[in-house]
């Protein structure tokens, strides 16, 4: 039995307040998104029996917020947990385990209020077999993968910068953007250096911030508050946990999830309308774009030259300003998502540029850890 | 060597002759003997086949240099006072990779080059850890 089409997205939210929330703790920023999506689609908290979250554990989001789920999951495979939610919850609801699932995130990732402190035990892989040399997490990992990327395919600095240019453009369109100056491929070339071939600006953000979003069945989001956003293709994987044990720093598990996501769908690259790329740095775009089959291995570079993902360019990409510009609290999938819904909606109808004209499909992608998981989705306005 | 401040690790009863290794200067990485491949981290079986057909083989401590990053800014005790330093990942002669710093080489792209060849270097950390670092052979 396929899944596709047959559950919608119903209500988005992000928390009342993101960027620098330091009065407020990480699971209030879950509480707070979750309760503005379910008033969004006209549901309350008693109509939801599916609950999934990630950062935190569902018992623990049950308990602040009284639900008591018939499907609980828990899959935290870094940010993009949530995009995989939208397969699990799909799944749950087409085969009658739940109605309403309510998928929630938040994290107090600049002021660090609430948040659970993992260790990294010396007795633990990563205590042994990375901590000892330093590598800065993650973004030491994302820049030891990029360096493979510039040998093999002569990648450049300024291609990556591209990215982090086109944006940044988009978050001025956004007044919930974080990061909303103008910035150039110069000024991001001369941005302080973090850890080669990273400079700052092409690195996301770190905010306080929460999300949310309700998902039930197609049949019952025809009868709610806002128009239905289909969840017409699904898929998920990982293929490592550590850098150092990723099988290629040129190929990840997008692959994967990509090709199961778009042949559910039954839709190919040229009919989507635009593309939310998870964007914790810049190289994360530009291979995922690769991975997905938006170009060939190797022209990542190529295909984001010229200002292609910009305002008004071919490939609009990362609407809101993403992680990059927009926020970032940590695990970023949720924005993505939050923001192919809106424009899938035509929230921004009355925003010029800011809406993707006539939108009609999207495609999410969820990238966690450390390039570790995938999560693809592809969205469709009924 | 009481001083030494930087993350060190604790060895567990699967990975303990990988370090017992290092600290007599002749590194040993395991084999899976069903397939002859050797991987890197150990195991207590062969990832390749789930067998328990795994020895632990000596290796040359040769190799390339197959990825690398240069860290600029980190605060973390130890390594903020050696900033800008290489982590590097390296492609073992024998087939497996594994990460560690490149040492004796100035910390610049044009200096740091993917592929170049590279070999072992044995620091003795503490009186019971010794890590393998690498530097441009």
């Amino acid at each position: 039995m396929s899944i596709s089409g047959k559950t919608a997205i119903v209500g988005v939210a992000e928390s009342d307040e993101i960027g620098k929330v330091p009065d407020k703790p990480a699971i209030m920023l879950h509480a707070e998104a979750a309760r503005s999506a379910l008033a969004e689609a006209g549901l309350t908290k008693d109509d939801v029996d599916g609950l999934f979250t990630a950062g935190i554990s569902t018992t623990e989001l049950g308990e602040y917020m009284g639900i008591e789920p018939r499907v609980t999951d828990t899959t935290a495979v870094g940010g993009s947990s949530f995009v995989i939610h939208i397969a699990h919850a799909a799944t749950a609801i087409a085969t009658g385990r739940c109605e309403v699932a309510l998928v929630t995130h938040g994290e107090s990732g600049r002021s660090r209020v609430g948040m659970a402190r993992p260790a990294i035990g010396p007795d633990s892989l990563r205590g042994q077999f990375e901590a000892p040399y330093g590598l800065p997490q993650p973004v030491g990992a994302y820049a030891m993968a990029c360096t493979r990327h510039m040998h093999e395919y002569g990648t450049t600095k300024e291609q990556l910068a591209e990215i982090a240019v086109a944006t940044r453009k988009w978050a001025m369109l956004n007044p919930k953007a974080y990061m909303r100056d103008e910035i150039t491929i110069q000024d991001v070339l001369e941005s302080r250096q973090i850890t080669y071939p990273f400079n700052l600006l092409d690195c996301c953000l770190v905010t306080d911030a929460g999300g949310a979003y309700v998902m039930t069945s197609m049949e019952r989001a025809k009868d709610l508050k806002q128009v239905p956003i289909a969840v017409l293709g699904v898929g998920e994987g990982h293929d490592h946990a550590m850098i150092s044990q990723m099988p290629s720093y040129t190929s990840f598990a997008a692959k994967q999830s990509g090709k199961t996501a778009f042949e559910m769908a039954g839709v190919t690259h040229a009919d989507l309308d635009l593309a939310m790329i998870y964007d914790s740095f810049t190289y994360t775009v530009l291979l995922s774009l690769e991975e997905l089959g938006f170009c060939a291995k190797g022209e990542g570079g190529d295909f984001v030259s010229n200002q292609r993902t910009a305002p008004g360019g071919e490939f609009p990409m990362n609407t809101n300003g993403g992680g990059l510009s927009y926020t970032h609290s940590g695990m970023y999938g949720m924005f993505a998502i939050i923001e192919g819904v809106r424009q899938l909606r035509h929230d921004y109808a009355d925003q010029g540029i800011r809406q993707v004209k006539d939108a009609k499909l999207a495609v999410v992608h969820g990238t966690g850890g450390v390039l570790s998981s995938a999560g693809t989705t592809i969205l469709g306005r009924a | 060597m009481a001083d030494y401040k930087k993350p060190l690790p604790t060895p567990d009863p699967v990975t303990q002759p990988f370090w017992d290794s290092l600290k007599a200067h002749e590194m040993k990485i395991q084999r899976c003997n069903d397939t002859g491949k050797y991987f890197f981290y150990p195991r207590g079986m062969s990832p390749f086949t789930l067998s328990d057909n795994i020895s632990w083989e000596p290796v040359t401590g040769k190799g390339t240099l197959h990825a690398f990053t240069i860290v600029y800014n980190q605060r973390a005790p130890g390594f903020s006072e050696e900033v800008p330093y290489v982590v590097a990942m390296i492609d073992l002669e024998e087939g497996a990779r594994m990460m560690t710093n490149l040492i004796d080489v100035q910390p610049d792209p044009e200096h740091v080059k993917i592929g170049m060849p590279v070999e072992i270097v044995y620091e003795d950390a503490t009186d019971e850890i010794t890590l393998p670092k690498f530097r441009p052979a």
